[in-house]
């Protein structure tokens, strides 16, 4: 069996910022065969809907399992309450996640809430990782620190200057990779900030891995509803799904629109 | 469980709990949580000859006790349901249940024909797809639609047990049924999603690329219990009721409504144990209630 359904009881919650949370949560099962940038799909109290979150980090030492996000709207809201001692229940672990070489000059670029996914899949290169960190503004920014603790040479840009470059993260994603080689770029956040990353790894010939969000059903690959337009070998098109062929796309299989 | 056993249309199936159309796929993701053999059926995710893409994102919302969706029969066509999926499902031991749609009557013919010569054991004709342009609900929201695309349907696939799944967007479902069972279906399912909406009010525009799409879940249950019980009052077909069945005391209300058999569908995304939870549920019931067998249920309910 692929999939778990696991009751995780939260030993530890933390709020990040003013809507950004963290929980820390207990796994036996899940967790044994998880990969950075897999996902987990959360039942939230009284929603038809599971929420997919995705994984920010993982010990299968310690059998723990951490989620970091974002209030957004009830679902999230709801899960924002719970609290320590409280059982998640999640379908684990979802997804196709990052292939990442630890030996790779890897260069991670985050917005906002998706840069979690991205601590964990930088963890292995310790300092071979570059993290380029976008965020609206220095109260939103997150996990900047966990970064440099892996060893990650961190940047990080605001949309209003308030910390780090004022603008971008694409632009110092350019930066980066003009002053030193690259082998490859993981990226997450908003589908703006994915195409140009996209667009700036694919004109110098790096390949580039996007991890993309839709909404939801099943989690699974069954319900088809997370549709992500691609392009197929023979120059066609084709809806894939983000919820099995994804989350983590090449990005020049990827149809921006 | 043979308090569960139950023959329909003369097909055998270990419980009455069927995987609904559309939110099971061809069973092989769900097989990564438990044996799909524990299901009595499943019926395929809804297939047309050729293969289809679908509509684009978003196709799904939630909504109170329940959502909305319109995948609008994304498909792989049912020949590669035939190679690739169905030797492997004819493995699994559960019944096997062909969901078919079409935009044309030439294509329900075609198909109609595919699946005859197939491997399944029965086929259940989409004719109330809310999400796609041509076909689907078109058909299945007229009488003279729906008996006549039953009827090309019944001619091309005279060897499987035929099943009519219905629209409840029409005035009156009891009038469909009539027409569907006059055309030759063995039995008919109900209800398919009724059509909804759903408004982003920060950008003013609907949730569903869309714009419309098929409502599901426990909200639409009573909707569901009523049409089945006036169909299964107005046919002598049996019905196979679906439509919010979460919990197994649904599933009870659903056969005392007078479902033969009933499908799950929606509950799977909050809870995809939730087909096993209601096959025991339902065992238990019937052994503490001294019942034989879960027919004896069957549209049971008294009318005040």
């Amino acid at each position: 069996m692929k999939y778990t359904q696991e009751l995780c009881p939260i030993v530890r919650k933390e709020q990040l910022n003013q809507t950004t949370f963290r929980f820390t949560v207990a796994s036996r099962e899940a967790v044994r065969s998880m990969k950075p940038g897999q996902f987990a799909n959360i039942l939230v109290e009284g929603k038809t809907l599971r929420r997919p979150i995705s994984v920010c980090e993982f010990s299968r030492e310690e059998g723990l399992i951490r989620f970091v996000f974002e209030v957004r709207g009830e679902g999230t809201a709801i899960l924002s309450g719970m609290s320590e001692g409280q059982r998640m229940d999640i379908l684990a672990p979802l997804g196709n996640g990052f292939d990442i070489r630890p030996d790779e000059r890897a260069v991670f670029v985050g917005g906002g809430i998706g840069v979690p996914p991205l601590l964990g899949a930088s963890a292995p290169c310790g300092g071979n990782a570059t993290a380029l960190l976008g965020f609206r503004n220095r109260d939103a920014m997150i996990l900047a620190d966990d970064f440099r603790a892996n060893g990650a040479d961190v940047r990080v840009a605001t949309d209003d200057g308030s910390f780090g470059h004022h603008g971008f993260v694409t632009q110092l994603l350019a930066q980066r990779l003009d002053e030193a080689p690259c082998d490859a770029v993981y990226a997450c956040g908003p589908k703006p900030m994915l195409r140009l990353t996209a667009a700036e790894a694919e004109k110098r010939g790096i390949r580039c891995m996007v991890s993309l969000e839709e909404r939801m059903g099943c989690g699974v690959g069954a319900c088809l509803v997370c549709a992500c337009k691609t392009k197929t070998p023979d120059g066609g098109e084709k809806y894939l799904h983000v919820c099995k062929n994804g989350p983590v796309f090449d990005s020049r299989e990827v149809i921006w629109e | 469980m043979s308090r569960l056993n139950i023959t329909l249309c003369g097909v055998n199936f270990k419980n009455p709990v069927i995987a609904a159309s559309g939110t099971y796929g061809f069973g092989r993701e769900y097989n990564e949580f438990y044996p799909i053999s524990r299901l009595g059926g499943i019926s395929s995710k809804g297939m047309t000859i050729r293969e289809k893409a679908g509509n684009p994102p978003p196709r799904i919302a939630e909504t109170p006790s329940g959502i909305l969706n319109s995948v609008g029969l994304q498909n792989p066509g049912v020949e590669h349901f035939i190679r690739e999926d169905l030797p492997w499902l004819r493995e699994q031991d559960t019944v096997i249940i062909a969901n078919i749609a079409g935009g044309t009557e030439e294509d329900y013919a075609a198909i109609a024909e595919r699946v005859n010569a197939s491997e399944v054991d029965m086929v259940e004709l989409n004719i109330s797809c809310p999400n796609v342009k041509a076909g689907g609900a078109a058909f299945g929201t007229s009488c003279m639609g729906a008996e006549r695309i039953t009827s090309i349907v019944r001619e091309r696939c005279p060897d499987k047990p035929l099943i009519v799944k219905l629209s409840p967007n029409v005035t009156s479902i009891t009038e469909i049924a009539r027409a569907v069972e006059a055309a030759g279906a063995d039995a008919v399912s109900l209800i398919n999603t009724l059509l909804g909406m759903r408004i982003d009010i920060r950008t003013r525009r609907p949730i569903l690329r869309n714009n419309k799409g098929g409502m599901s879940g426990a909200a639409v249950f009573p909707i569901a219990v009523r049409m089945v019980n006036e169909v299964y009052n107005a046919v002598k077909v049996p019905v196979i009721g679906l439509g919010g069945i979460c919990t197994w005391q649904d599933a009870i209300e659903m056969t005392l409504a007078g479902a033969s058999a009933i499908q799950v569908g929606t509950v799977m995304f909050t809870d995809p144990y939730a087909p096993l939870k209601i096959i025991d549920g339902m065992d238990a019931y019937l052994a503490e209630n001294n019942i034989s067998n879960i027919s004896e249920l069957i549209g049971q309910v008294q009318l005040w």
